[in-house]
């Protein structure tokens, strides 16, 4: 480790986590990037079947790609789980404007970690899947936005491009059908807001990220350069060679309802064995992916809590139990009892408990942690990650991440979880973009499931974790 | 890394200028939007930013100093002053400091003589000697493999103390 890493060390250090799929996983997008010899240069993706979807693609109508991204009812994989072909459908292809593709592969919210495989393992997977989403929606350039910390991205999804436009499958008249595409790599700078589509548009466009407010500024209407453009998340574009390969009923058929395909799950924390897991949407609960997949707690431990999506999901208590409307075969639907580990992690049980999926973004904490010390640690993510545009939000956060600080460090007083909770209340729903809430949640959904850990009790507050 | 007190406009390399020049050509739409890629090459190759950078790049791409002079303090990748010879980043955020990233960045710091607690955010902690600058960073987004950082452009991952340790002796 400590000599000069080859760029071949690295990205094999990094496949550690992938290499080995557990029996459960269902893997599409992770299928190659997993192999310990995939390579990521063309001449293996094509190996593997590569650029064979873009093929078909042109043979059909741009329509009826639109069409099966819908009935494939595959879901935004960034944090919104926004339904793709939904979004697809705002654009329309002849409106004489012209349209802009800009992949979102900031990934920076605490507990996801996917994205980066796909970027330094299997690039031409990406590119394979902006081919297909730019002929469907009539776009002619597309930008890769990807955070700068991913050092060698650049140099491998950069190289990645040359060698499709080399073969042909990007620039003038792609694969002989008249289709002109461009396809440029563009590093972010370190800041987390730069992953919502408004910020990031903002950035690609040179300037400070201020998240626009919607309405009017909607990416499907009013863009990059106020043009009509789509942003969606590296894996979800991943997924959309997949849907033509599988065809929508099948894809569609692998989910739950309304929640097709598969979706990477980033476990991380207090697990045996950590790791980004690609799973059938919906086939697994959370008991399963804790105890089975990765390998459950550490020995004598017991579990505390789950961060389901992300560190902007709310967070779950071990024992609660949800109360959730389930579907029938005969399709009534029954209000069931449902306790965290009987969970199914998918879009809809996650927002029915009042959280949600997120990223994919599981962060495990076991009876060692103090909730106290856990919010605190991301009410500085949130303090140092604010981009300052609204007023709640650049003075709240800092002010929580400062009382929660001072609670850890000199114990809590007895007004401060509610003076905690009220900052947190004054953000949400008063901001520009999802910032407010995502730094509000935490504190809300912490306090709220762990009330006497916030409460006047000196003996709760020596620093644990 | 240059670090004489010539403003490194007045020092740019051919090279440099080519792979510039090639970048704007990325954005056909504005140039401006070659605002981000511009300061990234000029950081790589400078190390930091200055004044005259600020000025020439604005000049070049047909703006106001002060339009790049708000991205460049927005942004916590970009520093106007130069930092160590060697970068450490701590991941800080959540999964992290479970897996004990508060301990890793203490005994970093503290095994090349820098205050801890000292947290800049375009002014890196740097060292004495000018042999390291090591800072916290939030999430590197590589959470699974917990506690990392970024050792110049290399992510490190599972670093335990002891590497810690043999970072700081590699690299003295």
């Amino acid at each position: 480790m400590m000599q000069k890493q080859s760029l071949k060390n690295i990205l094999n250090l990094m496949s550690s986590l992938i290499e080995h799929p557990h029996p459960r996983e269902k893997r599409i997008v992770f299928a190659n990037a997993g192999k310990p010899d995939y390579t990521p240069d063309i001449q293996t993706y094509l190996k593997h079947g590569g650029y064979q979807e873009a093929k078909k693609a042109f043979t059909m109508s741009p329509e009826a790609i639109v069409n099966e991204v819908k009935a494939a009812h595959l879901r935004g994989r960034g944090g919104a789980a926004f339904p793709t072909g939904v979004k697809w459908g705002f654009i329309r292809r002849d409106d004489g404007k012209a349209h802009y593709l800009c992949v979102n592969g900031d990934e920076s919210e605490p507990g996801t970690f996917k994205d980066r495989y796909i970027l330094h393992r299997d690039p031409h997977q990406l590119l394979e899947g902006i081919i297909i989403t730019s002929f469907a929606l009539n776009i002619h350039l597309a930008y890769i936005y990807v955070r700068c910390e991913f050092r060698h991205a650049k140099r491998i999804v950069e190289k990645a491009i040359e060698e499709a436009y080399e073969n042909g499958f990007l620039g003038k008249n792609i694969f002989g059908s008249g289709f002109d595409l461009d396809v440029y790599f563009h590093e972010g700078a370190g800041a987390y807001i730069c992953g919502e589509e408004t910020s990031l548009l903002e950035s690609l466009e040179g300037k400070r990220p201020y998240p626009r407010i919607k309405p009017p500024y909607f990416p499907a209407v009013l863009g990059l350069y106020q043009s009509p453009t789509i942003v969606n998340n590296v894996e979800t574009i991943c997924h959309i060679k997949h849907i033509l390969r599988l065809g929508a009923a099948e894809y569609a058929a692998m989910g739950s309802e309304g929640d097709g395909g598969t979706r990477v799950l980033c476990v991380s924390g207090d697990v045996m064995k950590p790791g980004p897991y690609e799973m059938a949407v919906g086939s697994v609960t959370l008991g399963e992916l804790i105890y089975d997949i990765c390998g459950g707690l550490r020995p004598g431990r017991s579990l505390k809590a789950v961060i389901p999506g992300g560190s902007s999901s709310k967070v779950l208590r071990a024992n609660e139990i949800f109360k959730i409307n389930v579907k029938l075969e005969d399709g009534t639907m029954i209000e069931k009892e449902v306790p965290l580990l009987d969970m199914v992690m998918d879009a809809t049980s996650l927002a029915a408990a009042g959280s949600m999926i997120g990223s994919g973004g599981v962060i495990v904490m076991d009876d060692s942690r103090s909730m106290l010390w856990a919010l605190n640690n991301l009410n500085q993510f949130y303090a140092h990650e604010s981009c300052g545009q609204c007023t709640p939000c650049r003075e709240g956060v800092l002010w929580m991440s400062k009382l929660s600080t001072r609670m850890l460090r000199e114990g809590a007083q007895e007004s401060d979880s509610k003076m905690l909770h009220k900052i947190a209340d004054n953000i949400a729903g008063r901001t520009i973009c999802a910032f407010g809430e995502a730094a509000s949640w935490p504190t809300q959904s912490f306090i709220d499931k762990f009330p006497e850990e916030f409460s006047f009790d000196e003996q709760n507050f020596s620093r644990k974790h | 890394m240059n670090s004489s007190s010539l403003p490194q406009a007045e020092n740019i390399p051919l090279a440099l200028l080519t792979e510039i020049e090639k970048a704007i050509t990325h954005y056909p739409v504005s140039r401006r939007s070659a605002l981000l890629p511009l300061l990234h090459l000029w950081q790589n190759h400078f190390g930091f930013i200055d004044q005259s950078a600020i000025d020439w790049i604005a000049c070049k791409l047909e703006l106001n100093s002060i339009a790049v002079l708000e991205v460049v303090t927005f942004y916590p990748w970009f520093r106007q002053k130069a930092p160590g010879r060697t970068i450490i980043r701590v991941c800080r955020t959540l999964s992290c400091a479970m897996a004990g990233s508060y301990e890793l960045h203490q005994k970093l710091c503290h095994g090349v003589g820098i205050d801890p607690s000292a947290h800049g955010n375009h002014e890196m902690p740097t060292s004495a000697d000018g042999k390291f600058s090591i800072e916290f960073v939030e999430c590197l987004a590589s959470c699974g493999s917990a506690p990392v950082c970024l050792l110049n452009d290399d992510l490190l991952e599972r670093v335990s103390l002891d590497d810690a340790e043999a970072i700081i002796e590699k690299y003295s």
